[in-house]
């Protein structure tokens, strides 16, 4: 999961977009201080977030987070009820919808079902007022971009969940929006669709340039296609970072449990001295764990360590040296295992009363050291592999 | 089949019990009618001629067969009477299921759009008027509009008009007495197939650049046209045979075909032009039926 981070490494391609000139110091989008209330409930809260131009976000959180009412209102479909909404530098949070640079992927598509997918591509072209023999050129464009050739004269209800997809992502971007607005685009689809569309998504995205906004509660999908994302919760933003750091180094614990499988260990710092702190957790025993960049607060932390950090092994690991690295072992006995195909995941009864999940890569076809359940194992990880966050 | 066995299996009998019907209750009483179209006036009991008598046996029976002719069809073509009928009939359900189709939209469009508890009180207040006898209202109109009647009393009493304004017996009396009537049967199905339209569909047309005039007439109104088809079906083809309204309300220089038929029946006892009257009736409204229902067919096949 945590590779496909190197990909948003890579350069953007020569952008084509038609966004205008935006100051150097000016992000495209600037969302600042909007708020949305419903009746009593703040579905958005005093958000602020700058996106880039040709930069791909995920928004991404639990359902009721507030992330498909901040969509709506860069669509124009909600209005804030305080905050701007600068775009180029612009305040459209009052503009109507139907007079925004933006177009939006509905999660159900809303394809017209009584136009053509040729008719339902051109729609926005005509209300643009484009001439028609560009308007049959933009859409033979469009077609061939999103791989539908010879589905034009049909209509919405003659095609496959993958085709309509591929008409309303076809659909938004004729026009070719500033921004790309994508409200769970993907979620209709069965898990192998959906994996290769991510990938699709993400190299149109590179080819045309355009700045992507995603709304979505998948997390593998956030990372799979987003240079950054943010993480919401209660109408706030928790966390704005590229996926690594977001798996790697949450913010807080409750991103830490949000994004991916997480061992918390409750504790107390002991002491601290050359970047490191030991810590004495309530049932795992001492650990020692790499002090965080942020000072810390508070002395009652919790220790953060992913599964596939914690490695198993039958005798306790030899250090590199002495005095290396203060490997933490921890004793117990293994409780459950689940093969999953490229991974096996673990769960360990520690002496001390923790029970800790470990995984560990399939990288051998015939494993004959493969744990058992009830056999006894040394988990260990390093300091570094530790995330200290506070509760 | 015994009608045990058919009780058996209910789904079978579900699948026939519609045939069944149409069989019982309209097949063979137009069975009776077209008959009777081709009969004779006499006077007698039954008032045509001739009449089968089956237990007569086969000759008499054939020679009964021999007497019928289309002479009442070429009458009912030839005579200004009958052909006039017809048209003012066809033009009074144009024109009333017009003037509902107008009214009738714009409610089921405002129904649609209210909030879902506030939907099913609009819906009561439609059907509301179903709970007083159809013939109860009628009469109540003729009360509303007659020379002192209520509106002329309240025009009169806001100094609109100085003297009372004749009302009744007039064909805006009937046409209001048949857009009122027949409004339910215009509201219903618009309002189901509007109330189903996907709002998103009209988010995307905006978010497309679809001012909301310009969405409704590229994605509403084409999406309500099945609505639209069915509200207008269930108007004009009952306008069409209509009787009570147009004899109640309307003034007695011109008939519709309904009015005719029941002259020619019961007063005129000419029951073979009556008959014919209704078959040739029946088979005007079969045209829209059957274009109706070639549209849902093809709508089907689009699918």
């Amino acid at each position: 999961m945590t590779e496909d981070v190197s990909a948003n490494d890579s350069p953007k391609d020569s952008a084509k977009t038609e966004a205008p000139a935006v100051a150097a110091d000016l992000p495209l989008l600037r969302i600042d201080g909007v708020t949305k209330r419903f009746g009593g409930f703040t579905a958005v809260d005093k958000l602020s977030l700058d996106i880039r131009a040709g930069e791909f976000f995920a928004l991404l959180g639990p359902s009721g987070c507030g992330k498909t009412t901040l969509l709506r209102m860069l669509a124009g479909f909600e209005t804030p009820d305080a905050g701007k909404i600068l775009l180029g530098g612009k305040d459209i949070a009052q503009v109507l919808p139907h007079q925004r640079p933006l177009n939006m992927m509905f999660q159900n598509y809303a394809l017209f079902p009584h136009l053509s997918v040729r008719d339902n591509i051109a729609f926005g072209l005509k209300r643009a007022g484009m001439p028609r023999h560009e308007i049959a050129i933009r859409v033979a464009e469009m077609v061939a971009l999103v791989r539908i050739e010879g589905l034009e004269k049909r209509k919405p209800d003659q095609l496959s969940g993958g085709q309509k997809q591929r008409v309303a992502l076809a659909r938004s971007l004729a026009r070719r929006p500033q921004v790309l607005l994508l409200d769970e685009p993907l979620a209709a689809l069965d898990k192998k669709l959906r994996e290769s569309t991510q990938t699709e998504l993400t190299e149109l995205q590179r080819r045309l340039g355009m700045t992507f906004i995603i709304v979505t509660h998948d997390q593998e999908e956030a990372m799979t296609v987003a240079s950054r994302i943010g993480v919401m919760d209660c109408g706030r933003l928790e966390q704005v970072a590229t996926p690594r750091q977001l798996y790697e180094a949450p913010a807080s614990r409750w991103i830490a449990e949000f994004v991916g499988d997480i061992n918390m260990l409750e504790g107390q710092v002991e002491s601290s001295e050359d970047h490191r702190l030991t810590i004495s957790t309530r049932d795992a025993g001492t650990i020692v764990a790499a002090e965080p960049r942020q000072p810390l607060t508070k002395t009652t932390i919790c220790v953060a360590v992913r599964p596939e950090k914690v490695k198993l092994s039958r005798r306790g690991p030899v250090s590199d040296g002495a005095g290396a690295i203060p490997i933490n072992r921890l004793e117990g006995v293994v409780t459950e295992v689940n093969y999953l195909g490229g991974v096996t995941t673990y769960k360990v009864k520690l002496d001390t009363g923790a029970v800790l999940r470990a995984s560990m890569a399939n990288t051998v076809r015939l494993d004959m050291d493969a744990y058992n359940a009830s056999q006894r194992v040394t988990a260990w990880f390093t300091p570094d592999d530790c995330v200290v966050l506070e509760q | 089949m015994s009608a045990r066995r058919i009780f058996a299996r209910p789904a079978q009998f579900a699948a026939i019990a519609p045939y069944l019907w149409m069989l019982l209750f309209f097949l063979v009483p137009f069975g009776f009618v077209l008959k009777i179209s081709l009969s004779q006036t006499a006077i007698a009991q039954p008032p045509y001629l001739p009449v089968f008598d089956l237990t007569a046996g086969w000759p008499a029976l054939k020679a009964a067969l021999s007497e019928l002719s289309l002479d009442n069809f070429k009458l009912l073509l030839t005579d200004s009477l009958y052909v006039l009928s017809y048209l003012r009939s066809i033009v009074v359900a144009l024109v009333s299921t017009a003037i509902l189709l107008l009214i009738g939209y714009p409610i089921a469009y405002g129904m649609a759009r209210l909030p879902r508890r506030w939907q099913s009180v609009a819906m009561m207040l439609v059907i509301v008027p179903f709970w007083t006898s159809f013939l109860i209202r009628i009469y109540a109109w003729i009360n509303i509009l007659q020379h002192d009647g209520l509106l002329n009393k309240t025009l009169l009493a806001l100094h609109i008009v100085s003297a009372p304004v004749v009302w009744l017996s007039t064909d805006s009396a009937m046409y209001l007495g048949i857009v009122y009537s027949y409004l339910p049967f215009m509201i219903l199905p618009l309002y189901a197939t509007l109330a189903k339209l996907d709002p998103s569909l009209l988010e995307a047309a905006a978010d497309l650049g679809a001012s909301q005039a310009r969405a409704f007439w590229l994605v509403t109104f084409p999406l309500s046209l099945p609505g639209v088809a069915a509200g207008v079906l269930l108007c004009f083809i009952p306008i069409v045979g209509e009787f009570v309204i147009p004899d109640l309300l309307a003034g007695s220089d011109s008939m519709m075909i309904g009015q005719t038929l029941w002259l020619e029946f019961f007063t005129n006892k000419d029951w073979p032009v009556a008959s014919a009257a209704a078959v040739v009736l029946l088979i005007l409204l079969l045209a829209p039926l059957l274009i109706y229902d070639r549209l849902q067919r093809r709508q089907l096949e689009a699918r």
